[in-house]
C-alpha cells in the first residue's frame, strides 16, 4: 500500500504533538507565553507600527491623523540643518566613545583590576557617575559648567581667565556635553573590563614573564587578546548608547545654543514631541530605529560572529 | 440564582447611592505655578462653589510646564480628560477646538457676565464665533528697569521713547561699565520678546493675523524682516550679560534681582519671582525698580500703542458637565477678580476691578491695557506649538547674530506652510 512507508512518520509526528501538549510544556507554553508576548506586542511592536503609520502624516496629535502628506515628513527631516548636526554629533559620541571612553576604561581596569582592598574603593570612585541617574548628572554638570559661579569658573578665575560660558558658546558646547558623557559612562566600560580581565588565567600571565616579557608586552600580547569578546561587547553598547544619549543633554544644554548641540533622540523629541508634530516625531523615530537595527545587524555580522577569527 | 440576584441587587443599589447623591465632580488641571499663594486663592474659590453648590466637588491638579504641554493632547482624547484646563488661547486653543475636544459653552454663559469681559479678551478664547474657555488673567511684557544702575550711567528711562533712544541709552550705559540687558537667552522664549515686539510694533494686529490667513502677505513680508533688523541694531551694541545663551529665565531674573543690569525685558509676572531669586532673598526694592513700555518705532505707526503679553485662562473640555461652564462664571466673577487683583496674584481682566490693586507697577499695567489698541498674545502660544518654537529659535539665532532677518523671516514662513 502506497499509504504505508509514510505511515510512520506521519504517527511520528502525532506522536510528537501528543508529547508535546502531554508533557508539560504545551501547557508551560500557553500560560508563560500570552503575558510577555501581548505586553511586548502592546507597548513594543503596535507603537513601532504605529509610528511607522504617522510618520506620513502631518499630524499634531489631535484625533485621528487625516493630513497624508506622503514622504514629505522625511524629506524635511533631510533638508533640515538641525537633522544634520545631529546626526553628526551623534557620530561625535560614538567616535569619542571609541576613541576616547574605551581607551581610558581599559587603562584604568589595568590599573585596578586585581583584588585588594584599595583598587575595591577605587572601583566604587570610577563607578560611581554610572549609578547616578543622568538628568542629576547633567544638571550638576551645568554648574560646574556655570561661568559665573561653577567650578571651571573658580578654576578660571586662579589663572586669571575671563568668565568662560562654554554651555552658551556654539563651538564648546558639544564638547562640554561629550566631556559629562565620557565621564559619565567610562565607569561601566570599565567595569566589563576589570571583569574580563579577572577571567584572564594568572599562569598565562605568568609564563609570559618568564619568557621575558615587560608589563607592555603582557597587556599588548596576553591581557587585550584574551578580552577581546569583552571589548567587542562594551563596544557595541557604546554604540548603541551613542545613539540614545537623551538625558544628559536635555538639562546641560537643552539642545542649544541655537540647536547645536542636539543628538537623533533630543532632535525627535524637540521637533517631534515639543511641538507637537507627531507625524514628523514618527518620521524621525523610524529612521532611528532602522539605523539601530542596521547598526546592530552589520555590528553582529562584523565583529561578534562566531566562525570569524579574532 | 440566589448569588445573581444578589449581585443584581448590590449592582442596582450602588446605581440608586449614586442617582441619589447625583455628584459631579469638576477636574481642573493647571499649569504648575511656583505662587503658592495663587494656589490657595483658587483653591478657597473651589470650596466656596463646593459649599454653595452641594452634590458638585471642585478638584485642582497641577503639572509642570513642559510635562503639561506635551501631556495634554494625550490626556484629552482620554476618558481621564480634565473638564477644565489651563490655556493661553492661540492657535493651540484653536487646534483642540478643530478636533473636537472643547465645549462650546457660549450658550451657557449669562449675557450680564459676559459683559463684564473684554470683547478682545473672550476673543482669545473663541473660534468662529463658539466660546471654548474665558480668560482669568492678563499679563504685559515691559522693561524692567534698575533706577539706580540707570542714573549711574546718567540715563533718565523716562525719556527713552522711540528705538532710537533706547539705543543711543543702552551704549550710554555699556559705555558707563554697567550691563545694559538681562536675558535668559537658554530659554529662548525670553528673547523672542523683542522679535515679537518689534513686529508687532511694525505690522500691528493686521500683519500678524494676515500672514495666518494663508493669503496675501506672509511671514516673510516688511514688518517681519524689518523686526528682525532692528532686533540685530540691538543686538550688535552687545548689549546682553556675558553668557546670555546659557542663562535661564529663571537665572536672568534672579540676576535682575541682584542689580546686575540696568534693564530686563520681562513680563510683570516677574515682580516676586525676580526678588525670591535674588541672591539676598530681597531683589530690588519699589524705589529701585521702575517700568518702562517697549520704545516705539520710527516707521512703525501701525502697532504704536499695542500691547504684547498674555490672555491666560481656562479652556472647557467636550465632555465637561454644563457646571463647568458656571464655575468659570463663578472664578472670574467681579469678587474674586479684586481680591487676586488686591492680593497682587495677578492683573484682572474683568472690567473695573483693576482700581483694587494696590501695587503701583500693576496699576500701570492694568492702565496700559485698557489704554492698548490692541493687546497680542505670546507669538509662541499665538501660533501654535510648532511655528511659535520656531520664532523663539529664529530669536535666538538673530541674537547670535548666525542668521539674517530674511532666512529668520523665511524660517518661519516655513514652519507655517508646514504645520
Amino acid at each position: 500500500m502506497p499509504t504505508i512507508p509514510h505511515a510512520p512518520p506521519h504517527l511520528s509526528l502525532v506522536q510528537r504533538t501528543k508529547n508535546v501538549l502531554t508533557n508539560g510544556k504545551f501547557a508551560a507554553l500557553v500560560l508563560l507565553l500570552p503575558p510577555a508576548l501581548i505586553l511586548f506586542s502592546l507597548f513594543v511592536i503596535l507603537p513601532l507600527l504605529q509610528s511607522g503609520y504617522f510618520a506620513f502624516f502631518n499630524w499634531n496629535g489631535y484625533g485621528e491623523p487625516t493630513d497624508y502628506v506622503g514622504l514629505k515628513n522625511f524629506e524635511q527631516m533631510i533638508g533640515h540643518s538641525v537633522f544634520h548636526s545631529a546626526i553628526w554629533n551623534t557620530i561625535k559620541i560614538v567616535l569619542v566613545s571609541l576613541l576616547v571612553q574605551m581607551p581610558l576604561a581599559l587603562f584604568l581596569a589595568l590599573l585596578i583590576y586585581k583584588k585588594t582592598p584599595t583598587n575595591a574603593l577605587f572601583r566604587l570612585i570610577f563607578f560611581v557617575p554610572y549609578i547616578l541617574a543622568e538628568v542629576a548628572a547633567g544638571l550638576i554638570w551645568s554648574f560646574v559648567f556655570d561661568g559665573h559661579y561653577g567650578v571651571t569658573a573658580s578654576v578660571g578665575e586662579t589663572f586669571g581667565l575671563e568668565p568662560f560660558f562654554i554651555l552658551a558658546d556654539r563651538d564648546w558646547a558639544f564638547v562640554a556635553v561629550m566631556t559629562v558623557i565620557v565621564w559619565k559612562y567610562f565607569g561601566f566600560h570599565m567595569m566589563i573590563y576589570i571583569a574580563a580581565l579577572q577571567g584572564v588565567p594568572r599562569d598565562l600571565i605568568e609564563a609570559a614573564r618568564i619568557e621575558g616579557a615587560k608589563p607592555f608586552d603582557i597587556v599588548r600580547y596576553v591581557q587585550i587578546p584574551l578580552i577581546k569578546p569583552a571589548i567587542i561587547v562594551s563596544a557595541f553598547f557604546a554604540i548603541i548608547g551613542a545613539l540614545q544619549v537623551f538625558d544628559v543633554i536635555i538639562p546641560l544644554t537643552n539642545g542649544g545654543p541655537s540647536n547645536t548641540s542636539h543628538t537623533i533622540v533630543t532632535y525627535l523629541y524637540t521637533f517631534g514631541l515639543t511641538r507637537l508634530r507627531i507625524g514628523f516625531g514618527s518620521a524621525i523615530g523610524v529612521v532611528l530605529f532602522i539605523t539601530a537595527v542596521a547598526v546592530a545587524i552589520f555590528y553582529q555580522r562584523a565583529a561578534m560572529s562566531p566562525g570569524k577569527k579574532p | 440564582m440566589k448569588h445573581m440576584l444578589g449581585a443584581v441587587g448590590i449592582a442596582v443599589c450602588s446605581l440608586c447611592t449614586v442617582a441619589a447623591q447625583a455628584d459631579t465632580t469638576i477636574n481642573i488641571l493647571r499649569v504648575e505655578t511656583g505662587d503658592p499663594a495663587q494656589k490657595a486663592y483658587l483653591s478657597t474659590i473651589g470650596k466656596d462653589y463646593e459649599a454653595s453648590h452641594p452634590g458638585v466637588k471642585v478638584n485642582f491638579e497641577y503639572l509642570a510646564n513642559e510635562a503639561y504641554k506635551s501631556k495634554l493632547p494625550t490626556l484629552l482624547q482620554s476618558d481621564a480628560a480634565p473638564d477644565i484646563f489651563y490655556s493661553w488661547g492661540g492657535q493651540t486653543l484653536a487646534d483642540q477646538a478643530k478636533a473636537g475636544f472643547l465645549k462650546d459653552i457660549s450658550g451657557l454663559l449669562n449675557s450680564d457676565f459676559l459683559d463684564t469681559v473684554p470683547k478682545s479678551a473672550v476673543n482669545a478664547y473663541s473660534v468662529d464665533d463658539k466660546i471654548y474657555g474665558l480668560p482669568i488673567y492678563a499679563t504685559e511684557v515691559i522693561f524692567w528697569v534698575n533706577k539706580d544702575l540707570t542714573a549711574k550711567a546718567g540715563v533718565d528711562h523716562t525719556q527713552i521713547k522711540t528705538w532710537d533712544d533706547f539705543l543711543k541709552a543702552v551704549q550710554k550705559i555699556k559705555d558707563a561699565g554697567v550691563t545694559p540687558i538681562v536675558a535668559g537667552g537658554k530659554d529662548k522664549w525670553p528673547l523672542h520678546f523683542y522679535w515679537a515686539y518689534l513686529a508687532l510694533r511694525y505690522g500691528g494686529a493686521d500683519a500678524i493675523n494676515e500672514a495666518m490667513q494663508d493669503d496675501g502677505e506672509n511671514f516673510e513680508s516688511e514688518p517681519f524682516v524689518n523686526a528682525g533688523r532692528t532686533f540685530q541694531e540691538l543686538v550688535k551694541l552687545e548689549p546682553f550679560q556675558s553668557g546670555m545663551m546659557g542663562t535661564s529665565y529663571e537665572q536672568a531674573s534672579g540676576m535682575f534681582g541682584d542689580g546686575a543690569a540696568a534693564f530686563h525685558l520681562m513680563g510683570d509676572w516677574d515682580y516676586l519671582p525676580s526678588r525670591a531669586r535674588s541672591q539676598s532673598g530681597k531683589g530690588l526694592s519699589d524705589e529701585q525698580l521702575a517700568i518702562m513700555p517697549f520704545p516705539m518705532i520710527d516707521g512703525g505707526e501701525a502697532g504704536a500703542d499695542a500691547t504684547f503679553g498674555g490672555i491666560n485662562g481656562w479652556a472647557v473640555s467636550h465632555n465637561a458637565p454644563d457646571e463647568a461652564a458656571d464655575f468659570l462664571q463663578h472664578m472670574i466673577s467681579d469678587k474674586y477678580q479684586r481680591e487676586a487683583a488686591k492680593a497682587g496674584i495677578f492683573i484682572p481682566i474683568v472690567k473695573g476691578t483693576d482700581d483694587a490693586i494696590d501695587n503701583p507697577f500693576f496699576q500701570q499695567v492694568a492702565r496700559d491695557l485698557t489704554q492698548s489698541s490692541y493687546h497680542q498674545i505670546f507669538l509662541d502660544q499665538y501660533l501654535g506649538a510648532s511655528v511659535g518654537a520656531t520664532v523663539n529659535d529664529i530669536s535666538a539665532d538673530l541674537a547670535q547674530e548666525v542668521i539674517t532677518p530674511e532666512e529668520a523671516a523665511a524660517q518661519i514662513q516655513e514652519a507655517w506652510d508646514f504645520q
